[in-house]
C-alpha cells in the first residue's frame, strides 16, 4: 500500500506547491515598444531610441553580426522548444516623461506595483541601507539614493545614463570581460540590451550602501535584456544585490542578461542574486526563459569577486557566474543555491580560471530537487600554467526531494602547474518519507520539518547573503518546497 | 485506575505493500501499566509501533485503535503525537543540516503550542533541555550536532529517551530500545525510562531480551506470534521464555 499512501501524500504536496505565485499579477501601463521581430533594423531602432553615441551602435551591430552567426549551445543539460528571436519584441518601456527628479513623479501605477512586489520605492519607506536601480521590462525607471552616493563618489546609475553621462566607462570595459561573441546569449544581449545598471567605486572608497538592482519583467511579449557593468577601482568595497521577479504568463519570457565586473588592485566585489522570475506551473507551462552570462575579472593582484546566487525561479536557468582571476593573490568565490520544483531545468555552476600566481577559489554549490525537475550543477576549474600555487576548493552537493527528481553534477578540472592545490567534494542526500514521518511523529508539521532540513542544508550560502536578504531567502525556499515530499 | 483504558486495539488488522502482517489483535492498556510485547523476528512488533503511530506506508485493513476511549485511525502522524503517543524508534533518522537542539525545540513547541500554553524561546528552552539531558546522563554537546548524525547506536537511543522524556507522552511505545546497547548505557536508559513513569503513563516495551525487563518491571509481558498475540503473562513469562525460548510455545 506504499502507492496509496504516496498518493495522499502527494496530494498534500501538490496543493501546497500549487500555492500561487506571489508576483504574478502584470501591470496594465501605457507602453512604447518595438514592434516584435529581430532584424538590423531593430538594432538600429534601439539605439536611436536611446539616443546612443557611434561608437555604442557599432558595438551593437557588430554583436548582432556575430550572434547571426552563431548557434544555440545545445551542451546543457537542459531540454526545451526553439525560441522564436522574431516573436520577442525587443523593446517595452512604461510611457514616461524623460527625466525624473525625484520618485513622486514616477507612475503611480508602477510605484504601487513595487510597493506590492514589497520594494518601497516612495522617499520615507525606502530600504535603509540599500540604494535600489529599478529596471522594468526594458529601461530603468529609477534610482535612489543616488546624491547620498555621489557624495562619496559612488556612481550608481542605470546603464544607459552611464552611456551619456559616463562614456569613457563604458568604451573602456563594457565588453571587456564577457566579449561580444562569448557566447550564443551574450551576443545576442550586445546587440539589443536596452537597460540595466552601472556602478563605479572610486579608489579607497568602501561603498557606504548595499547596491541593488531590482528587475520585473512584465510584457507577456518582451524579452529582457539587461546589462550591468560594476568597476572597483583600486581599494575599494562593493556589496551588490539583484531580485527578479515577473508575472505568470503561459507562454515564456526570454531573460538573457550580461554582467560583467571589474576589480581593480585590492578591491572586493560582492553580488548577491535572488532570482525568483516565475517558473511556470505544476505541469511546466510558461515561465521564463533565463540565459545569463556573468562574470567577474580579478584585474588588479590581491582582488576579490565573490558571487552568491539563490535561484528559485525561472522555468529554465542557465547560469554560470564566474571568476577570472588574472591578478596575483586574487579570490573568486561562488556560493550558490539552486532550487528546482515541477518542471524547472536548471543548469548551472561556476568557472574559476586562475591566472595569478597564488590565486584562490571556493566553489560552494547546493542543488535541491523536487518534484519532476532537473537541476544540474557544471563546473569549470581551469588552473593555467602561469597559476604558480593556486588553490580550489569545491563542494557540490545536492539534495533530493521525493522520487522523481533529477540531480546531476559535472564537474571539470584542467590543472596546468604542479603546485597548484584542488579539492573536490561532493555529496547527495534525499529528504524521503522516513524522516518526515519521523518528524511528524515528534509533532513537527511537514512544512516546518522541510524548513529546518532546508535552511541547514544551504546555511553555508545563506551565511554569505547580505543580513536583510539572508532571512528572506529562507522564507522564499520553504515556501517553493512547501509539502514537495512524496 | 480509571475504567477507560489509555490504549484499546480491537481485532487489528493491517498491511504493508498488501502484505497482511497484523491479523487481529488485540490489547487494552490502562494507565501506569507497562507491557512488554515479545516475539520471534517477522511476528509484527515494530509495524506494531509504526501502525499505531500512524506511518503513512502501512495500512489498516480492520479493526479500531481506541486512545483513551477515541479512534484515532484516521489521525495523522503528528496529531497522535500532539495527543501524547510517542515512538522510539528502533532505527533512530538521521537529519543532516538540523541541530538536535532545534529539532528538539521545535517538538517541544508544537507540543506546547497544542495544549494552548506558550512556546518557549532558545534560551528558556536550553534550561529545561540541560535538566532532561541529566536523566539520560547525556553531554549537552549532543544538543549542538546534528540530529543522529554521527551518534553511535547507544547514543541514538538515549536521544529518543531524552525526547520522550521532554515531550512527556501518555502512552510511549518503546521499539527495541534496548538493542545493540552495552550494560551501561541499559542501566541508564532504564533508570530514565523508570523516572519518566507514573500512575497516569503507559508504555509499551517491544524487545527481544528478558535483560531490559530486569531494570524495567513490566505490568504484563506479550508474546505475539504471526501478526497476533498468542500469550499473556506477567514478568515471569518472559524468564521463562528466556529458557525455553518460543518454540516452547507452538
Amino acid at each position: 500500500m506504499v502507492n496509496q499512501s504516496n498518493k495522499t501524500l502527494n496530494t498534500d504536496i501538490t496543493k501546497l506547491v500549487n500555492q500561487p505565485y506571489k508576483y504574478g499579477f502584470s501591470t496594465k501601463i501605457e507602453k512604447d515598444i518595438i514592434e516584435k521581430g529581430l532584424n538590423e533594423n531593430v538594432v538600429r531602432l534601439i539605439s536611436e531610441k536611446k539616443n546612443e553615441p557611434k561608437f555604442l551602435l557599432d558595438f551593437r551591430l557588430k554583436a548582432f553580426k556575430k550572434w547571426q552567426q552563431m548557434i544555440c549551445p545545445e551542451w546543457a543539460h537542459l531540454k526545451f522548444s526553439e525560441i522564436d528571436y522574431q516573436n520577442i519584441s525587443y523593446y517595452s518601456a512604461p510611457k514616461a516623461k524623460k527625466k525624473l527628479n525625484s520618485l513622486d513623479e514616477v507612475d503611480p501605477e508602477l510605484l504601487e506595483t513595487f510597493e506590492k512586489l514589497g520594494i518601497s520605492l516612495s522617499e520615507q519607506k525606502r530600504l535603509a541601507n540599500v540604494a535600489v536601480d529599478i529596471v522594468f521590462d526594458s529601461v530603468s525607471i529609477a534610482t535612489t539614493f543616488r546624491e547620498e552616493l555621489a557624495q562619496h563618489g559612488v556612481i550608481f546609475c542605470s546603464i544607459s545614463e552611464a552611456i551619456q553621462e559616463y562614456p569613457d566607462f563604458i568604451k573602456k570595459y563594457l565588453g571587456s570581460v564577457v566579449p561580444i561573441g562569448d557566447n550564443y546569449f551574450s551576443a545576442l544581449n550586445s546587440a539589443v540590451f536596452t537597460d540595466g545598471s552601472f556602478c563605479y567605486i572610486p579608489k579607497n572608497v568602501t561603498c557606504p550602501l548595499e547596491l541593488s538592482t531590482y528587475f520585473r519583467i512584465n510584457d507577456e511579449n518582451s524579452g529582457q535584456f539587461e546589462r550591468t557593468l560594476i568597476i572597483a577601482d583600486d581599494n575599494s568595497q562593493v556589496s551588490y544585490l539583484e531580485g527578479c521577479t515577473a508575472p505568470q504568463y503561459d507562454s515564456n519570457q526570454l531573460h538573457a542578461a550580461v554582467v560583467e565586473l571589474i576589480a581593480l588592485e585590492n578591491a572586493s566585489i560582492k553580488y548577491s542574486t535572488v532570482q525568483n522570475w516565475y517558473s511556470g506551473n505544476e505541469y511546466g507551462l510558461g515561465g521564463v526563459y533565463n540565459f545569463v552570462t556573468k562574470r567577474g575579472l580579478c584585474a588588479g593582484k590581491n582582488s576579490k569577486i565573490s558571487w552568491t546566487q539563490v535561484e528559485t525561479g525561472s522555468n529554465i536557468t542557465w547560469k554560470y557566474p564566474s571568476c577570472l582571476l588574472v591578478g596575483d593573490n586574487t579570490q573568486g568565490e561562488f556560493y550558490s543555491v539552486a532550487l528546482t520544483n515541477n518542471y524547472q531545468q536548471a543548469d548551472t555552476g561556476s568557472k574559476m580560471i586562475h591566472v595569478g600566481k597564488n590565486s584562490r577559489s571556493r566553489i560552494v554549490s547546493k542543488g535541491i530537487s523536487a518534484g519532476k525537475s532537473k537541476n544540474t550543477y557544471r563546473g569549470l576549474v581551469n588552473i593555467t600554467n602561469k597559476a604558480l600555487g593556486a588553490r580550489n576548493f569545491s563542494q557540490c552537493d545536492s539534495l533530493l526531494i521525493g522520487n522523481l527528481s533529477n540531480a546531476n553534477t559535472f564537474p571539470f578540472i584542467s590543472v596546468q602547474t604542479s603546485t597548484a592545490k584542488v579539492e573536490h567534494e561532493a555529496s547527495t542526500s534525499k529528504i524521503g518519507e522516513e524522516q518526515i514521518f519521523y518528524f511528524l511523529q515528534r509533532g513537527i508539521s511537514i512544512e516546518k520539518g522541510i524548513e529546518l532540513m532546508i535552511s541547514g542544508f544551504c546555511k553555508d550560502v545563506f551565511a554569505e547573503l547580505p543580513l536583510e536578504f539572508a532571512a528572506e531567502a529562507d522564507k522564499l525556499l520553504s515556501l517553493k518546497l512547501e509539502g514537495s515530499v512524496g | 485506575m480509571s475504567n477507560i483504558p489509555i490504549l484499546e486495539i480491537k481485532n487489528l488488522k493491517a498491511s504493508i505493500n498488501e502484505n497482511e502482517i497484523l491479523k487481529s489483535l488485540d490489547l487494552k492498556i490502562y494507565k501506569g501499566e507497562i507491557h512488554a510485547i515479545m516475539g520471534p523476528n517477522g511476528s509484527g512488533k515494530s509495524t506494531l509501533s509504526k501502525v499505531l503511530a500512524g506511518h503513512p506506508a502501512y495500512e489498516v485493513l480492520e479493526g479500531e485503535i481506541l486512545f483513551k476511549g477515541k479512534d484515532i485511525i484516521t489521525l495523522d502522524p503528528e496529531e497522535r503525537s500532539h495527543l501524547g503517543i510517542f515512538l522510539a524508534f528502533q532505527y533512530p533518522i538521521e537529519i543532516p543540516g538540523v541541530s538536535n537542539e532545534d529539532f528538539l525545540r521545535l517538538a517541544y513547541n508544537a507540543k506546547q503550542k497544542f495544549s494552548d500554553k506558550p512556546e518557549v524561546d532558545p534560551l528558556e528552552f536550553l534550561t529545561i533541555i540541560n535538566q532532561k539531558l541529566e536523566l539520560v546522563e547525556m553531554s549537552p554537546v549532543f544538543l549542538g550536532r546534528n540530529v543522529n548524525e554521527g551518534f553511535s547506536g547507544g547514543e541514538k537511543k538515549r536521544n529518543e529517551i531524552l525526547q520522550m522524556i521532554l515531550l512527556d507522552s501518555e502512552l510511549s511505545i518503546l521499539d527495541e530500545t534496548d538493542s545493540g546497547l552495552d550494560i551501561d548505557a541499559l542501566k541508564t536508559i532504564s533508570n530514565g525510562i523508570n523516572a519518566f513513569m507514573n500512575k497516569d503513563k503507559a508504555i509499551i516495551l517491544i524487545t527481544h531480551y528478558q535483560r531490559l525487563l530486569d531494570y524495567v518491571k513490566p505490568t504484563f509481558v506479550h508474546v505475539m506470534q504471526n501478526g497476533k498475540i498468542i500469550k499473556t503473562g506477567n514478568a515471569g513469562l518472559a524468564q521463562e521464555l528466556e529458557l525455553k525460548g518460543y518454540e516452547w510455545l507452538k
